[in-house]
C-alpha cells in the first residue's frame, strides 16, 4: 500500500517511469524542477529524490569489503 | 530503472549480509513496521539469510481495517446510487459475510481507482450518481486522500465522500513496545518521507530501540538491518536514516499541510490488535459533509471474525503465520480467513507466496 515508485519528472503533472508516462500530481513537491527524480505514491510525489545522498548510499555499500565475490564485483 | 536497479545489486547485497554476520555477536529481534518492506524480506529470503529473528509488524493497512469498517463499506457500495471506489487491494478483504469483489460480481458498482483524485474526476462526470471513495491507509497516503476531499470541496461536489478508516503508524509502534519484545525497528520509509522522523526520537529514547528509518529494496533493507544491528552491539539507541535519498528529518511539509487541513486525529481501532489511542486520522469537522459514515448512516451490525484466525498475534509480530492451524489449508490467497492473507504486504500472504511451509 506504501509503494512509491521514483521517475523522473518529464512536464508539468508528467512523470516517465522508465518510458511509461503518468499524470502526476506535484503540489506537494513544489520545488520539483523537470528532469528531477521524485517518489511517486497513488499518483502524488511525495518526494524529491536527493541525488547526492542517492551516491553517497551507494558509495558506502560499494565501499563494503567483498572478500571472495569480489571477483564478480 | 534508475534509483531502483542499483539498489537490487546481488553482489552488493552478499557483501552486506557478510557485514551483518560479522556484526551480530547474539540473534537480535527487528521489527520491519511495513508490509511492503515484509513483502521484499521475504520474497527475497532475506530473514533467512541474516543472523537475525526478523519480526514482521502491522505496516499493511489493508490488515488493520476493522472488520466493522469493511461491512460498512460493502452496505454502501450496495447501495443502487452509489459507483464504490477503492484502491484494488481492498477488494478482496473479507468482511462478515463478503468482500467488495463478490458484492461487485453480484452487480454493485464497485470500481478500482489508482489516484484518489480518480474518485473525484468521476465524482466531476457522474452528478446523478454518488461517488464514495474508501480512503485507507498510513501516513504516505493520507496527504493524497486529503487533497481528494480539500478539491472536492473546492469544487464545491456534492456528490462526493469518502469512508475513512486511517491509521497512524508512531502509536502503533509505541503500542508494541509495550507488549512484544523487539530490540530494534525498521521504520517505513515512505511514511517518513511525508511526516521525517522527529516522531521517533521520544519513542527510541522512552524504549531504549535504535529505529532506522529504511527504503524498500534489497539492499536499502540489508543497510538498514545491518544499522540496527550496530546500533545494538554498541548499545546505541539513536533513530538512524538509511534512505536519505528520499526522507528528510522533517518530511514533506506540504504534505503534512494538507494533511493536517482535512484531518483530525482521532483514537482508532486496528483489526487483530484492537483500539490504539490518537492512532488514527478522521475528516476534520470543517468537511464532516463528506463523511460518507454519516451521509449514509449507521449499521448497526456486530462484525465478527473467524475463530481460527490468529491475525492479531501475527501483526503484533508474537506469533509468524507457520503457527496458525489455518494457513494454508483453510486459509490461502484465494479465499483468505484473515486479512493479513489477502494483500500481498500481509504476512500470511508474503508467506504463502513464498511457499513457506510449517516445520512438520
Ligand atoms: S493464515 Fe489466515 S487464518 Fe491464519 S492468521 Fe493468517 S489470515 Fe488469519
Amino acid at each position: 500500500m506504501c509503494l512509491g515508485v521514483p521517475g523522473r519528472i518529464v512536464g508539468p503533472g508528467l512523470v516517465d517511469f522508465d518510458g511509461v508516462r503518468r499524470d502526476v500530481c506535484l503540489e506537494f513537491t513544489p520545488e520539483a524542477r523537470i528532469g528531477d527524480y521524485v517518489i511517486v505514491h497513488v499518483g502524488f510525489a511525495i518526494s524529491i529524490v536527493d541525488a547526492a545522498e542517492a551516491e553517497r548510499t551507494l558509495a558506502i555499500l560499494r565501499s563494503i569489503p567483498g572478500g571472495l565475490d569480489e571477483v564478480s564485483g | 530503472m534508475r534509483y531502483l536497479d542499483e539498489y537490487r545489486d546481488p553482489v552488493l547485497a552478499r557483501r552486506l549480509i557478510t557485514e551483518i554476520r560479522a556484526a551480530a555477536t547474539r540473534e537480535w529481534s527487528i521489527m520491519e513496521v511495513c508490509g511492503g518492506q515484509t513483502h521484499t524480506i521475504v520474497r527475497q529470503g532475506i530473514d533467512e539469510l541474516v543472523p537475525v529473528r526478523m519480526v514482521h509488524g502491522p505496516g499493511c493497512p489493508v490488515c488493520v481495517t476493522p472488520l466493522e469498517v469493511i461491512d460498512r463499506a460493502l452496505a454502501i457500495a450496495a447501495r443502487p446510487e452509489v459507483i464504490f471506489t477503492s484502491f484494488g487491494d481492498m477488494l478482496r478483504v473479507p468482511g462478515s459475510v463478503t468482500d467488495l469483489l463478490s458484492a461487485k460480481a453480484r452487480g454493485a458498482d464497485v470500481r478500482v481507482v489508482y489516484s484518489p483524485l480518480d474518485a473525484v474526476r468521476l465524482a466531476r462526470r457522474n452528478p446523478g450518481r454518488e461517488v464514495v471513495f474508501f480512503a485507507v491507509g498510513f501516513e504516505t497516503t493520507a496527504p493524497a486522500n486529503a487533497m481528494a476531499v480539500l478539491k472536492a470541496a473546492e469544487e464545491g461536489l456534492a456528490n462526493f465522500s469518502m469512508l475513512v478508516s486511517h491509521v497512524l503508524v508512531p502509536p502503533a509502534i509505541a503500542a508494541i513496545m509495550e507488549s512484544a519484545t523487539v530490540d530494534a525497528f525498521l521504520a517505513a520509509g515512505h511514511v517518513c518521507a511525508v511526516m521525517g522522523w522527529t516522531e521517533y526520537e521520544p519513542l527510541a529514547e522512552k524504549y531504549r530501540v535504535p529505529i532506522v528509518v529504511t527504503g524498500f529494496e534489497p539492499l536499502d533493507l540489508l543497510e538498514g538491518i545491518l544499522m540496527a544491528v550496530r546500533q545494538l552491539e554498541e548499545g546505541r539507541f539513536a533513530v538512524e536514516n538509511q534512505y536519505a535519498r528520499a526522507v528528510r528529518r522533517t518530511g514533506n511539509p506540504a504534505a503534512q499541510g494538507a494533511m493536517r487541513r482535512a484531518f483530525s486525529v482521532s483514537d482508532q481501532t486496528w483489526r487483530g490488535i484492537g483500539p490504539i489511542p490518537a492512532s488514527g486520522l478522521v475528516l476534520a469537522p470543517a468537511f464532516a459533509s463528506f463523511d460518507a459514515a454519516v451521509r449514509f448512516g449507521a449499521l448497526g451490525v456486530t462484525a465478527v471474525e473467524d475463530p481460527a484466525c490468529i491475525a492479531g498475534e501475527i501483526l503484533r509480530g508474537t506469533r509468524t503465520p507457520l503457527q496458525c492451524a489455518a494457513y494454508g489449508t483453510r486459509c490461502t490467497p484465494r479465499r483468505p480467513l484473515g486479512a493479513p492473507m489477502v494483500s500481498s504486504e500481509g504476512t500470511c500472504a508474503a508467506y504463502f507466496n513464498a511457499g513457506r511451509e510449517p516445520q512438520p
